[in-house]
């Protein structure tokens, strides 16, 4: 159950530590895959079938994306404030911004 | 349903699956009461955010700041726990081979792959703490890290898989079920996850119980022998009396535990005395008794005094789970090697296409 998106992990050489890898799921048609955990796995196809072993032993899913920890940019937590500000004085954005006219139908 | 001092009115459900669910609610809850920003501005008070985020029963997640003995007591929490569901796999695993039908053996497999995955969520939470995988491995095997006393006893009879799941499982669910409101957002995920599948195993290790009990005389002793052998360690396993408990008042105040352990064990004994008579089996304590004024069951006390010979290393089965670990994990290297190896060599052959 991982969210290390700032951890590198390309330590690919046979000795090393095996790569990590977060894994998502499409729970059913229709959604969205959804990130579920991470497992260590050599390569990206064993990582799919560690993945299926691991995240879908009771059909929890109809698709697997894995994606290798390391390929993640995460936006950094000491910048999160400033990062995200921005959208923090834009509340046009929002429909409830705006006062609808009594009557008005269909808006 | 035992637990009703918390989420009585919003459990959908009952029992304790009830509880998970109502626990996963709760943490979408929690979620959706978010607050703006989420993370503490540069001159903030970085404790005092910490204690704020805690005050109002939302998650700590993997990169936000925390004491580093919130750090600490997670990792060896998490770890222990995760090396618990791997050497926990070693008592059932001595009875796949020798499961009395095929129906039975499909099902122990099923349950131990289970107790593995449950091993693997949870090193993955506890990695998200800045520990890797190898370290943690590397702590089990040279033993400066533990797992669960109660896999040092061993699996002497079939009953005994189905003890384990009644009663070992059953603990291990009470002791649980809490932990998936846990303050560490990673740790609540996964023990969500895990509990869910446990209910699984409570229930498969009670019907094996069940039919021994309600089988040939032989049967139901054999059944009875279990019991009796396997109810005192799992009490141990809620751990010393409050009163000897070092980390639990900390861990109280991060809600990292949520109930102390002497409450945990009442809550386990006042549930399983009726799932006792129903199996027609006797729990071994002649003082137990249901106490009125205390609306619980008056029962004896584990020996604390064994449970601190078992987690020393003195248990019957202590050098013979680690030895066991130790070689499977030599055993594997090749296997890890070969992998390694293999998807080196296709990275190698994809870089000469491209060149």
């Amino acid at each position: 159950m991982s969210e290390r998106g700032e951890r590198t992990e390309d330590q690919r050489g046979v000795s090393g530590p095996s790569p990590l890898w977060e894994v998502f799921v499409r729970a059913r048609r229709g959604l969205s895959h959804t990130h579920v955990g991470s497992l260590h796995a050599p390569d990206a196809e064993l990582a799919l079938r560690n993945a299926r072993d691991l995240y879908t032993r009771r059909q929890e899913g109809v698709s697997i994306w894995v994606v290798p920890a390391g390929a993640i940019t995460a936006s950094s937590p000491d910048e999160k404030d400033a990062f995200f500000d921005p959208a923090a004085d834009k509340v046009y954005r929002h429909p409830t911004f705006y006062d609808v006219p009594d009557g008005v139908a269909h808006l | 349903m035992y637990g009703n001092d918390f989420s009585a009115e919003d459990a959908p459900g009952g029992g304790l699956l009830g509880e998970v669910e109502a626990a996963e609610v709760a943490l979408r809850e929690a979620a959706a009461r978010g607050r703006r920003g989420g993370a503490p501005g540069p001159d903030e008070d970085l404790e005092a955010y910490f204690a704020e985020v805690i005050d109002a029963d939302q998650k700590i997640e993997p990169r936000d700041w925390m004491p580093e003995a919130y750090r600490r007591t997670l990792i060896r929490q998490i770890a222990q726990h995760a090396h618990s569901e791997i050497i926990g796999m070693q008592p059932e695993g001595n009875w796949i081979s020798r499961a009395p039908s095929l129906k039975r053996k499909a099902i122990l497999l099923a349950k131990v792959q289970d107790e593995a995955g449950h091993g693997l969520y949870l090193y993955a939470a506890a990695e998200t703490l800045g520990i890797s995988r190898d370290e943690l491995v590397e702590l089990l095997l040279n033993g400066r890290q533990k797992y669960s006393s109660i896999f040092n006893y061993p699996t002497l009879t079939w009953a005994d898989v189905g003890a384990i799941g009644w009663l070992v499982d059953g603990a291990a669910i009470v002791n649980q079920v809490p932990l998936c409101r846990c303050s560490y957002g990673p740790y609540a995920r996964a023990m969500i996850r895990v509990c869910k599948e446990e209910s699984f195993h409570q229930r498969q290790g009670y019907e094996i119980l069940h039919t021994l009990a309600h089988g040939t005389p032989g049967q139901k002793a054999m059944a009875q022998d279990s019991l009796d052998r396997w109810w005192y360690p799992s009490l141990a396993m809620f751990g010393p009396p409050d009163t000897d408990s070092t980390h639990s008042a900390q861990s109280m105040a991060w809600k990292i535990k949520r109930f102390s352990n002497d409450e945990l064990r009442q809550r386990f004994v006042d549930m399983c005395v009726q799932q006792a008579e129903i199996l027609g089996l006797t729990i071994p304590d002649p003082d137990l008794r249901w106490n009125e004024s205390r609306q619980s069951y008056d029962f004896t006390q584990p020996d604390y005094d064994e449970l601190m010979r078992v987690i020393k290393g003195e248990g019957p089965c202590n050098r013979q789970r680690m030895e066991h670990r130790r070689r499977a994990h030599d055993d594997g290297a090749w296997v890890r090697e070969a992998a390694a190896a293999y998807a080196a060599k296709r990275v190698e052959k994809k870089e000469k296409v491209a060149a």
